[in-house]
């Protein structure tokens, strides 16, 4: 597996890592973990000419919790998020990823960078409407999750930017559930399903956000399920009630696996699992 | 099983599960594999491969390429001057083999995505990647051929026009009369069984450094078979045998890929010979997928019937076995193994198995870990369970009143292979010790109304190996173009420590402690004295490799007959000394000392001194203290044991986990049971790979979409469960250790019983017969059929009409080969 020719900088700053983007031009990629785009460059279905690698600019990783909410590093291993469990669902989500040598290797913000759908942080920084900061060479902007995912490998942070943190509420109070269906462990999610839950007084649904992998072209809500819960019950009749829209305007991509029918059929279970952890 | 290093001066190092000599290198990164090596001014080879299944080539400009920086050269089949094809070394009296000729590059045609069309070799292994994406091959497609039965339908595409069919040959071995058989039977049962195509996927891939300096060639290789591999390169090169010297020094694994000649070892010896440099070459894992070959794909119709109380009274099986275009080394020999043991465990007197080879796009298939054995023991045992239920009958009864018992043996079965020992009562009984069947029954029961699915399978299996005797499998038998015999040379150093020289070379299975145990119980010595070299055609003595779990049942057996004769030749030199007579010598404690006499004696190292500083020695007697010795074995051996397997299935999902995995195996007495667990545990996890994940597929268009880890799914340890295993103990007549082979057993045994446990969790749903591998969508979409839910397609399975179910005798068959008029 040897890749395609490519230059390499380290640069010492986020401003150093702008620099050697706009001079490397379009073929220019960052490098983070490198657990996604490394593979891509071997098997030579991508072949950047310029990698430019945030593994020298400090600053970039790091978990910190500050008004109400989450700030990590962009540059923050999933196993690191994976050992701070009071990140709650995100932090469960880490420690499913692929496997121990990946974890310590990926990254949050290469990941959700990368936008590949079938990577698990991504519905879940949408079911939390979190949202990533990134900077460009005209400042800083943040982009909310839900804006974040335009397509299939293809996200709001532009070829000349650098996501240098994500922000995630706290969402005290939640409870939550992750299931991730795949063959094998280090596999890939075929599809998986995050749920966040708040309870009301009454125990009925105040409410719920449920985040869909690898359902589409991009990470998605489960909003007709949310919809049907938000008020209801949490009992398992009422939770397998909604979870059956779990598949509503799903686009779920077939492969050697797994049909679209049998994804659709996945979510539905997956569903319906992960809402009664986040509701027990 | 724990292991615990005996104290020195225990009783016997056979038995000992001591740990793996080769391990305190191996696993701190000293090991020594060809892609560690560097030779001096070597150069790298990259190989350009068809993207397309079935071409024409109609040019090739390798111009952009030739003029790359770095780049030494460019070739092409054109350029090619070989006095032969690559090898395929079976010639089986009496029937027929079509058989192409396989070139190391594509001449004018391309038969299978991945095969090769041009290489380039330059100075360094970037420049040559580069340079091979630049070689410009245009290709005119033509028709494709994927499904090996329909390719032997009228009309077919045709893989090779020039047969004007894609059979290759059909294959016979039967006993008894089948007609008679089916008229006695009182039920028959008749199914489809899929084997799939599989990789033998080993850690390390192929890889190769050839250097050819002074007319003499070095090929370092990874290779489970470095002699046989000179003598073909001999002729292929026309080079005197003698300067070749093929080196497989540490092999990360084999599985039985790396036992035949593929054509990357044969372009890097002929280029290095033409440019005069080394020429390393090195696969990728995408490359092994694609042109390394792969294993089974069989398709087996079996039928079988019985008496109403489970006597079996005939079994046949026609398989359609998928070779791909060209053979490699064994090709279309491999399904005769599922032949030789049609009857399994089982006193069956009519049998009939038929291989019906078939020409397909796609990658040659060989012998890959169990090679037809594993086969045979799934149509075997899927067939035994899928006939009690038909009868009612517990399985393990239908098995027991089936068994061929243990004053039996050595027994003959109705195809005329006689096997040498067994307990398989004894075997089912110790398994039964773990499983409480009853306890396991109810269990079920409960877990069922809480909507928990679990079930029980089991696998009785019994495997052919120790290749081979000579007369059965070489040219006047089977008809293999080779003897099977092994030899080796022990030589005892004048200190008294000793080296084995030795024909077999292991790729993994710890075959240096092993012998290392043997060698130092019969001198009176200690395992890290006994030094064990092998894999090098320059410098140890010829072997005919290491597969089909021969490598101790015939390798050891040589190398303890070799080391016999040393005792007897020490004996006499330790005769002479004490002024006995050498037959009442004997090897007490360290030393050969009269009998009764146990004080008074010589160590080897004592021995060994005389011997080579050639004083007190019998007169006449030659100086030095070494032995060889060439050995056929007058059998081949017969492991043999029983599996059983408990999952349980999430409905929901099709999801199935393995809960409980016991294993009794019998492979005679153990010479190191630490390292027949290793073998069993890897053994089963194969086994586990193939029911469960793995399988390579190629799409209607004969595109390969299985070519890297992340399609083909490859179980890691975090997919398998941990296995109980024991074992019984039954010795073979056939060589003086008593042993058999136990590299595949667990590979040949796990496939059924998985697969039977799976369907006998479902059947309370409805299903009742399954084909591998159990994906989840796969186990999902039978369970939905089952129910009349009607499963949407099912992606992983390939030709999505491949029926599942066959019929019990009140059903309708399925398309047999010989009422479906397509054959």
């Amino acid at each position: 597996m040897i890749p395609a020719e490519f230059d390499y900088v380290r640069p010492g700053s986020v401003d150093e890592a702008l620099a050697a983007l706009r001079e490397g031009g379009e073929d220019a990629k960052l490098l983070a973990g490198g657990h996604s785009l490394l593979p891509l460059m071997k098997l030579r279905l991508a072949a950047p000419t310029l990698l430019v690698d945030l593994g020298g600019v400090p600053g970039l990783s790091g978990i910190e919790r500050a008004n109400g909410g989450w700030r990590i590093g962009a540059m923050t291993r999933h196993v690191a998020m994976e050992r701070e469990t009071a990140l709650g669902l995100a932090s469960k989500v880490a420690g499913t990823i692929a496997d121990p040598q990946v974890r310590h290797r990926g990254t949050i913000g290469g990941s959700l960078a990368h936008g590949d759908p079938a990577s698990d942080q991504l519905a879940i920084l949408l079911a939390y409407e979190g949202s990533v900061v990134v900077r460009g060479g005209s400042g800083e902007r943040e982009i909310a999750a839900a804006e974040l995912f335009q397509d299939y490998l293809t996200t709001a942070v532009g070829d000349d930017e650098v996501l240098t943190e994500v922000r995630l509420p706290a969402l005290d109070g939640y409870g939550f559930g992750y299931h991730k269906f795949n063959r094998r462990q280090e596999d890939w999610a075929m599809v998986a399903v995050g749920a966040l839950v708040k309870k009301a007084a009454d125990g009925t649904c105040e409410d719920v956000r449920i985040g869909l992998t690898h359902m589409s072209s991009v990470p998605l809500r489960a909003t007709a399920v949310e919809q049907a819960l938000r008020g209801q019950p949490l009992d398992a009749n009422s939770i397998a009630a909604a979870a059956e829209q779990a598949a509503e305007g799903t686009e779920p991509p077939a492969d050697l696996n797994a049909s679209a029918d049998y994804k659709r059929h996945l979510a539905r279970v997956l569903t319906k699992r992960a809402l009664a952890d986040a509701a027990a | 099983m724990t292991a615990v290093e005996p104290a020195p001066g225990a009783e016997k190092w056979v038995g000992q599960a001591l740990r793996r000599k080769e391990d305190p290198r191996m696993i701190t990164g000293r090991g020594r594999y060809v892609d560690d090596q560097v030779v001096p001014g070597m150069l790298y080879m990259a190989v350009v491969r068809s993207p397309e299944a079935h071409a024409k080539i109609t040019s090739i400009d390798t111009s952009a390429a030739a003029g790359l920086p770095g780049v030494h050269g460019v070739f092409t089949a054109a350029d090619l001057d070989l006095a032969s094809p690559l090898p395929m070394a079976w010639v089986p009296p009496g029937v027929e083999i079509k058989t192409p000729e396989h070139w190391p590059l594509a001449k004018d045609e391309v038969k299978y995505v991945g095969q090769g069309v041009a290489v380039v070799v330059g100075e360094d292994k970037y420049a040559v990647v580069d340079a091979a994406e630049q070689v410009i091959v245009d290709y005119d497609p033509l028709p494709v051929v994927v499904d090996p039965e329909k390719a032997l339908e009228d009309g077919a595409n045709l893989v090779h026009p020039e047969f004007g069919t894609n059979q290759v040959h059909e294959w016979t071995i039967g006993g008894g009369d089948m007609d008679a058989a089916w008229a006695e039977s009182e039920v028959i049962v008749e199914r489809r069984i899929v084997n799939h195509r599989t990789a033998g996927a080993p850690i390390e891939p192929r890889v190769c450094i050839a250097d050819y300096r002074g007319d003499q060639l070095t090929l370092h290789l990874t290779s489970q078979n470095p002699h046989l591999i000179r003598l073909f390169m001999a002729g292929e090169l026309e080079m005197s045998e003698d300067r070749i010297r093929v080196i497989a020094p540490d092999v990360g694994g084999g599985f039985g890929v790396k036992i035949s000649h593929f054509p990357e070892e044969l372009l890097a010896a002929w280029i290095s010979r033409k440019v005069g440099r080394a020429v390393k070459w090195t696969e990728t894992r995408t490359e092994h997928m694609s042109s390394t070959i792969h294993g089974r794909d069989q398709i087996d119709y079996v039928k079988v019937g019985a008496k109403r109380d489970g006597t079996i009274v005939g079994l046949d099986c026609t398989a359609i076995c998928d070779f791909g275009a060209y053979f490699t080394l064994l090709t279309p020999f491999i399904p005769s193994f599922t032949g030789f043991v049609i009857s399994g465990c089982y006193k069956i007197p009519n049998l009939n198995f038929t291989a019906r080879g078939v020409f397909t796009n796609k990658m040659a298939t060989d012998a890959t870990r169990g090679a037809g054995r594993p086969e045979a023991t799934h149509l075997i045992e899927m067939m035994i369970e899928q006939l009690a239920h038909e009868l009612g009958m517990d399985s393990l009864e239908v098995r027991r009143k089936n068994f061929i018992p243990k004053e039996d043996f050595p027994a003959e079965v109705a195809i005329g292979i006689v096997y040498d020992s067994g307990d398989y009562h004894g075997s089912l009984d110790k398994l039964l010790t773990h499983v409480d069947l009853d306890a396991f029954r109810r269990e079920q029961e409960e877990l069922r109304a809480k909507g928990v699915y679990r079930g029980i399978g089991f696998s009785t299996w019994m495997e052919i190996c120790g290749l081979a005797p000579s007369r059965a499998v070489g040219p006047a038998g089977v008809g293999l173009q080779a003897g099977f015999y092994e030899s080796s040379t022990v030589r005892v150093h004048a200190s008294g420590s000793a080296t084995v020289y030795s024909g077999t070379a292991p790729h993994g299975q710890g075959l240096d402690t092993a012998f290392a145990q043997i060698v130092a119980d019969q001198l009176g010595i200690t395992p890290d004295m006994v030094d064990v070299m092998h894999g090098d055609t320059g410098t140890g003595p010829f072997g005919l490799g290491t597969y089909g779990s021969r490598s101790l049942a015939v390798g050891g057996e040589s190398i303890a007959r070799s080391t016999g004769k040393l005792v007897d030749k020490a004996k006499q030199i330790a005769a002479h000394n004490l002024e006995a007579a050498p037959e009442d010598i004997e090897l007490v404690d360290g030393k050969f000392s009269v009998k009764g006499s146990p004080d008074k004696g010589l160590t080897l190292a004592e021995v060994a001194g005389a011997a080579y500083v050639t004083m007190d020695m019998p007169d006449g007697m030659e100086p030095g203290l070494e032995a060889s010795t060439f050995y056929d074995p007058e059998n081949f051996v017969f492991p043999f044991g029983a599996h059983a397997c408990i999952t349980e299935v999430d409905v929901e999902t099709g999801k199935v986990d393995i809960v409980r995995y016991v294993a009794v195996d019998d492979c005679g007495p153990a010479i190191n049971p630490k390292l027949i667990d290793g073998q069993i545990h890897g053994g089963i996890t194969h086994g586990v790979g193939q029911a469960l994940y793995e399988r390579i597929h190629y799409d209607d268009d004969g595109q390969l979409v299985t070519g890297t880890f992340v399609d083909y799914a490859l179980p890691s340890a975090a997919d398998v469960p941990s296995y109980e295993t024991d074992r019984t103990e039954t010795p073979s007549p056939v060589n003086s250790l008593g042993v058999k082979g136990v590299g595949e057993a667990g590979t040949i045994a796990a496939t059924p019983a998985i697969v039977n446990s799976v369907i006998d969790a479902l059947r309370p749903l409805g299903v009742d017969f399954l084909n591998m591998p159990l994906s989840p969508q796969h186990v999902w979409s039978q369970i939905e059929l089952a129910q009349g839910r009607g499963a949407p397609g099912d992606p992983g399975k390939q030709g999505g009409s491949w029926g599942e179910h066959g019929s019990g005798s009140a059903g309708s068959g399925p398309t047999s080969p010989s009422e479906g008029g397509a054959l």
